[in-house]
């Protein structure tokens, strides 16, 4: 029936509790960043607690003081977002090659694959993380990047994988020969038709990735030790206060903040993308 | 003429073939690597008696490993805690994640304002997220106390089954939306046209939900169902941050990571790996022939 | 009783865009109504407003007594068949036409007669425990009548139910629709864009074109006093030829020949019109005997001639500028004629099957003049119907 103004009003409250409890914890962050060490244990009602009283930017200037050496910060910060990257380029070429593959090819095995990726999708890490550890250390491997990359690409190459090939099965192959038809030489005809048609795809998956690379920890804490690869998440949690009793509330606030505010803003610009990306496949025509 | 269409055909066919195994192979050797060889290694080590801290002992002891493992209270009460996690927050998901899924769907406005707050949670590091969840229920700096009908000196973190309470919360924020994401997807594969013909069938919303909608949406719910379950039952960060696993709120992954790399005893913690991985086949098989989840619909995710 | 009044029936959305405009329908009991138009005409969103799957901008609508502009389509007790069917995929034959009644808390005895019933009628007993996605597309179509029939409505609403089949299935479920209507003589509003299924389907036919309702009459009116050019164009296969007339002093010039203006339009100035003959007005002159003084005869060289067994057509130009109106240029648009080279001044005329004419022929043809139809070229409104 007709959507009247009390509709609006129960939809647009609706939306906003929505709102408000995916936020929630977000903005708890940010004020527990802003808050002075005084003050974190203070207050008695809920808006003392919620909302600093006083604010200060130290926990964040303290973060980045004693530059790469002493700073607790700044090194895990660098592995993270270097690591993140590296494992997300190398994963994209990885999936986009076996995504074309499966897409556009048929060979037998096409099935296997997927269904092979789909199991690693549904594997327990903990049940790699004792031999990987083991085999890091004999490799000479463990507490470096490519000890961190490798297991990252194998457990985010399922994801990519479904997603590129979700993508690709949508472009119309027949352009290609098309643009030959018209005169183009293959390559141009793949540079110039298909790419430009599988590059969303592709950036869509890269996201996903990179998500996913930078929110692990299991791996991060387990085959790393020292701030030559320890990443963010793992450095968090042995992050220690300035004295052996005080908690680092306000750096670990603060160094959250950090770390979530390049992945908001991503999510706000890409949210479609990331929608269909997640769901791309998963809807039966 | 036609024996040399016939040999050009196969021609084709074995190079695209060759070419298909060459591109999916740097893929597949990628995924196989890090998966396949250490799970069997990892049940040659569990049937060793390996502790890194005294490497010159050790030898292989059978199935010794699994005996203390499955004697031992902990291994029980850490089942149990992540079964319990896991039930609960799936339940919990569904029920929130169909509602935002509806919601979504029907929206007529304010689209992206809900997709977005539906990704926050997707994208936020898992122990950004647990460290904000601890943070707000510990007594001393968070704000929960403060709430009306909570006490003011609750010590959520002080009991177990509060602390684990406290987990199913986090755990639930943060799975939640891609829940909903999901059976979104499956929503939308639901033809207009039904929901009109039940509405002239004398259908209201309720019945139209529960006869029309929720049936056609079994498959979509059971792939959600399915990879939920895994995705809990694997359990780690929010309680390793949250608790550390004290006060009895330890889950198999962290018995597993305490004995390997925190005890460095690679014979029992490997044990314990091999152990949570039949677990998960169980599971996924359990779904794949008990509920006929259809794979194919299948998809991998957060 | 179960007539459907509609009465100044508006549909207006919020950018303004009218859908359906002042319609003005009065439906009687038993009547098998359609509403026939082009694409776009808001035929089924005047019947969607029937169902209540629409809301009613302005206007009245009645079912009986009663007006049910505000109420739920679950309580207007009618039934509707869609276009696609929309039979519930994970539902069996027999629990798809179960459904309305188990909601209507009809008891299980009941509901397993009236299923049997329904399912005999419409021969759909050996598949009644069969699901929808094994079924034929004849056979769906027949299990969405019967969900429909079960109910024992006060009307049915049927939008374009048979579009989706094949042409000869098409014309086998037409009879059959026709027939089960006359046997239940429950209202029925029938939507359809085939102004063939609305010519031999129904008891009147509504025509519609931009949300405004045309013309309401039975077939034979329709097509034989067409109120303006867009139904004397749209009524009637192969469609009526147009062509540039001139009446001047009682009389009509046409391409083909002068003729005495009908009495309704005999005074007046000089001026322009669109004469309107349908192909059956013409004829093979060596086959015309007793009605020649009725007409004129003419020669045309055939561009074209169509055998068709029981008849034939033959195409020729008449020389003439074509006829320009938006009437016509909408009617092309919606035949898909827009852009076909000399489709504005070919005419079309059907010849007994006897005739020996052939392509490329300098014909002798006669046509019926007395049964020239004359339009006003601005307003489109015919000046011989009354």
């Amino acid at each position: 029936m007709e959507r009247g103004t009390r509709e609006y009003t129960l939809w647009s409250i609706g939306i906003l509790i929505v709102l408000f409890f995916a936020l929630m914890p977000v903005l708890w962050i940010i004020s527990l960043s802003l808050k002075t060490p005084a003050t974190i244990t203070e207050g008695t009602t809920f808006w003392d607690r919620f909302i600093p009283q006083d604010i200060t930017f130290e926990n964040y200037e303290s973060l980045f003081t004693g530059g790469l050496s002493e700073s607790p910060f700044i090194a895990p910060l660098i592995n993270s977002i270097l690591i993140a990257i590296i494992a997300t380029t190398i994963a994209i070429v990885l999936a986009a090659f076996a995504a074309y593959a499966i897409a556009r090819l048929d060979f037998p095995g096409k099935a296997l694959i997927l269904a092979g990726a789909l199991a690693i999708a549904m594997f327990p890490a903990i049940s790699t993380v004792g031999p990987l550890f083991d085999m890091w250390r004999t490799l000479g491997l463990y507490d470096t990047y490519p000890g961190l990359i490798i297991p990252y690409l194998t457990f985010s190459l399922p994801l990519a994988i479904y997603t590129l090939v979700a993508f690709f099965r949508e472009i119309p192959w027949d352009l290609e020969h098309a643009a030959q038809v018209d005169g183009a030489t293959p390559y141009q005809a793949f540079r110039k038709v298909i790419i430009p048609l599988a590059a969303p795809g592709v950036f869509t998956a890269a996201i996903l990735v990179f998500i996913f690379a930078w929110n692990d920890f299991l791996f991060a804490i387990s085959l790393t030790s020292s701030d030559a690869s320890r990443t963010v998440p793992a450095a968090l949690a042995f992050f220690t206060g300035e004295s052996q009793f005080t908690q680092p509330t306000g750096n670990i606030a603060a160094a959250a903040v950090i770390v979530t505010v390049p992945i908001i803003i991503f999510v706000l610009l890409f949210q479609r993308r990331i929608v269909s990306g997640l769901t791309a496949g998963a809807v039966k025509g | 003429m036609a024996r040399g269409g016939a040999i050009a055909t196969s021609d084709r066919t074995r190079s695209e073939r060759r070419l298909g195994w060459m591109l999916c192979a740097p893929a597949v050797a990628a995924m196989l690597l890090v998966t396949a060889y250490p799970v069997g290694y990892a049940l040659v080590l569990s049937m060793q008696e390996i502790d890194l801290r005294f490497p010159e002992e050790g030898g292989f002891i059978g199935l010794s490993n699994y005996e203390a493992v499955l004697t031992s209270e902990l291994w029980w009460t850490d089942v149990f805690n992540t079964l319990f996690i896991t039930a609960i927050s799936v339940a919990i998901e569904l029920a929130l994640g169909m509602i935002i899924a509806l919601v979504m769907y029907r929206a007529i406005f304010g689209r992206g304002v809900v997709r977005t707050s539906v990704l926050i949670p997707y994208g936020i590091i898992t122990v950004v997220a647990a460290f904000s969840w601890f943070y707000a229920f510990n007594p001393d700096t968070g704000f929960i106390n403060q709430l009306p009908l909570v006490a003011d000196d609750k010590a959520w973190f002080g009991d177990r089954f509060s602390s684990l309470a406290v987990v199913i919360m986090a755990e639930v924020w943060k799975t939640t939306p891609f829940m909903a994401l999901l059976l979104l997807a499956g929503l939308v594969t639901i033809d207009d046209g039904l929901h009109e013909a039940a509405k002239m069938d004398g259908a209201n919303t309720w019945q139209r939900f529960w006869r029309i909608t929720v049936p056609l949406m079994k498959p979509a719910i059971l792939v959600a169902l399915l990879f939920r379950t895994l995705d809990a039952f694997r359990i780690f960060d929010s309680i390793f941050i949250m608790t550390g696993g004290a006060q009895d709120t330890e889950s198999v992954s962290i018995l597993g990571y305490n004995q390997l790399i925190e005890r460095l005893n690679l014979g029992l913690g490997s044990a314990v790996s091999v152990l949570i991985f039949f677990a998960v086949l169980i599971i996924a098989y359990t779904f794949v022939k008990g509920f006929g989840v259809r794979m194919a619909e299948g998809r991998p995710g957060s | 009783m179960s007539e459907i009044t509609l009465n100044g029936i508006t549909k207006r959305y919020g950018d303004g865009f009218e859908a359906v405009r002042d319609m003005d329908l009065e439906i009687e009991d038993g009547e098998f109504m359609i509403l026939v138009g082009p694409s776009g005409c808001g035929k089924s969103t005047a019947l969607r407003m029937i169902a209540g799957l629409e809301d009613i901008t302005e206007g009245e609508l009645r079912i009986g007594d009663t007006v049910v502009n505000q109420i739920a389509p679950r309580d207007r007790d009618i039934a509707m068949v869609f276009q696609n069917y929309a039979l519930y995929p994970h539902m069996s034959v027999r629990e798809n036409m179960a459904f309305p009644l188990k909601l209507a808390g009809v008891d299980q005895g009941t509901i397993d007669s009236k299923i049997a019933d329904v399912a005999k009628v419409l021969d759909l007993e050996p598949h009644l425990d069969r699901k929808p996605a094994n079924l034929s597309g004849g056979q769906r179509q027949r299990v969405a009548m019967g969900r429909a029939i079960v109910r024992d409505p006060k009307a049915f609403l049927m939008d374009e139910p048979l579009s989706n089949l094949d042409a000869k299935l098409r014309v086998q479920m037409r009879t059959e629709v026709a027939r089960l209507q006359s046997e239940l003589g429950t209202t029925t509003v029938y939507v359809t864009h085939d102004q063939t299924e609305a010519m031999t389907l129904g008891d009147r036919v509504a025509v519609m074109r931009a949300g405004v309702l045309q013309q309401v009459g039975s077939p034979a009116d329709l097509y034989g006093n067409p109120k303006n050019l867009f139904v004397a164009g749209f009524i009637g296969s192969p469609a009526m030829n147009f062509m540039p007339g001139r009446i001047a002093g009682g009389k009509v010039s046409l391409p083909f020949g002068e003729v005495s203006a009908p009495e309704s339009a005999r005074d007046g100035d000089e001026r322009q019109v669109i004469a309107g003959l349908r192909p059956e007005s013409f004829e093979d002159v060596s086959l015309v005997r007793e009605e020649r003084d009725r007409g004129v005869t003419f020669t045309a060289k055939l561009d074209l001639v169509e055998s068709m067994g029981s008849e034939k057509y033959a195409y020729f130009a008449l020389g003439s500028e074509g006829v320009h109106s938006e009437e016509l240029e909408e009617l092309a648009a919606d035949a898909g004629l827009d852009d076909v080279p000399g489709g504005g001044d070919q005419v079309v005329a059907r010849l007994d099957a006897a005739s020996g004419l052939k392509r490329g022929d300098e014909a002798e043809l006669w046509v019926d003049t007395s049964r020239l139809h004359l339009f006003d070229p601005e307003s489109g409104q015919s000046l011989t119907s009354g």
